[in-house]
């Protein structure tokens, strides 16, 4: 057990710090990022950020540099997050490519498919969006209805899909599609990469509680895939459908920033004059206590991930404990906050302003990746062993 | 960065468990909670045998020179298991010694500590349950006089030695004091948890030359920290066997012809104790890391981990014995045992509102 960085990591720090410092945009400001910004506003701020990153060789930094990344070590890759973190910096775009899309394929997928796919993920020049979630397959995920029917070297897609963040601006979709309806329903799903330009394709924003459009419904009529595009063996996408959903959930709940959020949060306290309360310090340290928490879990799973185990269920864990620990702060702020809480924007940048945005969107992050009901199942079953419900 | 272990101390984690599993099953903590000392000379001798007692002396001092991460390993084993006893009193007094400034005094005990041949107790709290010192101590002769009762001493009934916390004129002392010297009367109070007893010290003009004292407010501090860092530790190890016990049972107990484990309400609560309880390990960890190093957020640390592992602990068991239905409620099942631990370490070295207070004074003004 060693917390102190060794001199290699102390330089790679450095030189992540130097960096970011040089090339930061002038005009960034966190907090109209976070709050001021629509989402097509800020997918353009994040493409221009992207750019820039990909030029500066720091994208895709966990991945192999076969497929044009760092290569860089699990350790480098936290102290890069960090050091994002520490500047409230997002990474770039299209983070679902290369988080999860591109790990997946680079697992599952044919060398064709990889050299085809995997450089313009990682320069962002072709954003991904997630197909799972349809109207009556939520966290009953594996009772999705969407067709997909051979056709010669083609599938023909019929069905529709839904809560498909980014969607409108996406130009590939990962697609669970139903190729075997009579199987059992776990082993005739396919997984499919579906180009969003296809004819049949149609995105309807929806508008979600907080007031912006960040996901959409998509519809599918007679949309042909190329054969080629199936990823893994016909009827056997499920197996690689869990692999990109381990991938995302051992990135959601560490991805909460809650540095950031704790010194909002003195802000708030300040600004309404309860930061000397000592019940508003006790809770404070609490929720100071409880993100520590998270970070070291973090650490511990990775330990784990540095001698040599994949991401399992205990991603799960950070997931539940990271979205519902962002909830409870969300909430106890807007509490705090007193009749300040119910102004919906403050154009001053003013702490305030945020905790009400911060409140509704804490919902999407238990809701998102798989509600905490189902992780908690999840959790249950593969990590304490209990049986099914 | 590492959050692992290394090989010796997973090799050190097996062989407490299998000892412990062997040893100290729960016929043999209730046998202990109707002794009259809670202590088996017979078991002592077996854990001193497997190098528990040198763990944190020094080799100088005929000690095994470990970490004090060696020694969360094996606190986990014995939280685990509920081992009764003056284990933990006499590792965490030791440090006042290995750390104090009294080289006579520990040329003399520190290997007799690490033979197990002296047991050590710690009476560092006031009535008010606080760590500063009230206990006054009279300077005389170079040494001190001491008048006054310290309070929730663990395991003093079977101290040869104890560490004690003073007020002297302009400051803190802490001394070692010869559990049989004359005016020295340590009354048994009774504590919530049987398998493990606490006193009530009373020092009625007791002398305690100058040779013994071992030092001041950091050693005290110092002190306290390790003894914090340590009950946590075993708390992680408590709560963790609580819930494999829970879980263990939701498999096998069958109502409305399925096991109760099966539903959502059940499997659901305990998958939010395990989270509890990974989230207190991970802090415990941290602070055991800091403590072994004597980095500067140790104090911090300890104090995250003691605030959250105490209200962890405390609504874990609890919940274990709500998940076992009405045989969680009888006596003779044992897992009311790990509530009434629980409730002794939640309030030991500093409840959850003291330790948070100090997260508390860290935040900005």
């Amino acid at each position: 057990m060693d917390f102190r960085p060794s001199p290699e990591e102390e330089t790679f720090r450095k030189e992540v710090s130097d960096w970011l410092d040089a090339h930061v945009p002038a005009d960034f400001d966190p907090e109209r990022f976070e709050f001021g910004m629509t989402a097509d506003e800020r997918l353009d701020w994040q493409l221009a950020w992207h750019r820039t990153l990909h030029a500066g060789g720091w994208v895709g930094l966990h991945w192999p540099r076969e497929y044009g990344g760092r290569g860089a070590s699990l350790m480098e890759q936290v102290i890069f997050r960090e050091e994002l973190a520490r500047r409230r910096l997002p990474p770039g775009a299209n983070m679902l490519g290369i988080l999860l899309v591109g790990p997946t394929l680079m697992h599952w997928g044919t060398d064709a498919q990889k050299r085809r796919y995997l450089p313009k993920i990682l320069s962002a020049e072709e954003i991904w969006c997630q197909g799972y979630s349809e109207p009556g397959a939520g966290s009953d995920l594996a009772s999705l209805q969407t067709r997909a029917v051979e056709d010669g070297d083609v599938f023909v897609v019929n069905g529709q899909k839904v809560w498909t963040s980014g969607a409108a601006r996406a130009d590939w979709c990962i697609l669970l599609a139903r190729t075997e309806p009579n199987a059992p329903r776990h082993q005739g799903i396919s997984y499919l990469l579906v180009d969003m330009r296809t004819p049949g394709i149609t995105v309807r924003p929806l508008v979600q509680m907080t007031g912006n459009a960040g996901f959409n419904e998509v519809f599918f009529e007679d949309v042909r895939v190329p054969r080629a595009n199936l990823v893994g063996e016909k009827s056997r996408g499920w197996d690689v459908a869990i692999t990109t959903l381990m991938f995302e959930r051992a990135g959601l709940g560490t991805d909460l920033r809650f540095e950031g959020v704790l010194e909002s949060l003195v802000a708030a306290a300040r600004h309404v004059g309860r930061l000397g309360d000592p019940v508003v310090r006790q809770q404070i340290a609490q929720f100071r206590m409880e993100a520590a928490a998270v970070r070291y879990g973090g650490w511990r799973q990775l330990t784990r991930r540095l001698r040599g185990q994949q991401p399992g269920p205990e991603g799960s864990l950070a997931k539940l404990v990271g979205s519902e620990l962002n909830l409870r702060i969300a909430q106890w702020a807007v509490g705090l906050l007193g009749a300040h809480a119910q102004i919906a924007t403050n154009e001053a940048g003013e702490p305030p302003g945020h905790w009400l945005a911060r409140e509704l969107m804490a919902r999407a992050h238990t809701i998102a990746g798989g509600t905490s009901e189902i992780q908690r199942n999840i959790i249950a079953e593969r990590v304490l062993g209990l049986p099914r419900s | 960065m590492n959050f692992g272990f290394t090989e010796e101390q997973e090799m050190l984690r097996a062989a407490a468990r299998r000892f412990l599993d062997a040893e100290c099953p729960p016929s043999f903590v209730r046998r202990m909670m109707d002794d009259p000392t809670g202590h088996a000379p017979a078991l002592w001798k077996r854990l001193v045998q497997l190098g528990w007692t040198a763990l944190l002396v020094p080799e100088a001092d005929g000690g095994l020179g470990g970490s004090f991460v060696d020694l969360l390993v094996v606190l986990e084993e014995t939280g685990r298991t509920l081992l009764p006893g003056p284990f933990l009193a006499t590792v965490t007094s030791a440090t006042a010694l290995v750390e104090g400034d009294a080289p006579t005094l520990r040329a003399e005990l520190l290997p007799r500590v690490a033979r197990g041949e002296v047991l050590l107790a710690l009476a560092i709290a006031e009535e008010s349950g606080r760590f500063e010192p009230e206990l006054p101590a009279r300077a005389a002769d170079g040494g001190y006089v001491l008048r006054g009762t310290k309070h929730f001493v663990m395991d003093a009934h079977v101290a040869d030695q104890l560490v004690v916390a003073a007020r002297t004129g302009d400051g803190v002392t802490v001394l070692l004091v010869d559990a049989h010297a004359r005016g020295v009367a340590i009354t048994p109070v009774r504590g919530v948890d049987m398998t493990r007893r606490i006193q009530r010290i009373h020092f009625d003009g007791v002398t305690v030359p100058r040779a013994r004292i071992l030092g001041g407010a950091p050693l005290l501090q110092r002190t306290l920290e390790v003894a914090t860092a340590a009950i946590v530790a075993e708390m992680v190890g408590t709560a963790q066997q609580a819930l494999d016990r829970t879980v263990a049972y939701v498999k096998e107990r069958v109502q409305f012809g399925r096991p109760v484990g099966s539903f959502q309400a059940v499997k659901h609560q305990c998958v939010d104790m395990l989270a509890q309880i990974e989230n207190a390990r991970s802090l415990a960890y941290y602070a055991a890391w800091a403590v072994a190093e004597r980095a500067p957020e140790a104090r911090q640390a300890v104090a995250m981990a003691k605030a959250y592992a105490s209200d962890m602990v405390k609504d874990v068991t609890s919940r274990a014995i709500q998940l076992h239905g009405g045989i969680g409620f009888t006596w003779e099942h044992d897992i009311h045992l790990f509530h009434r631990r629980a409730l002794a370490q939640e309030a030991a070295f500093g409840s959850a509102p003291a330790h948070r207070a100090v997260v508390a004074e860290a935040l900005p003004a």
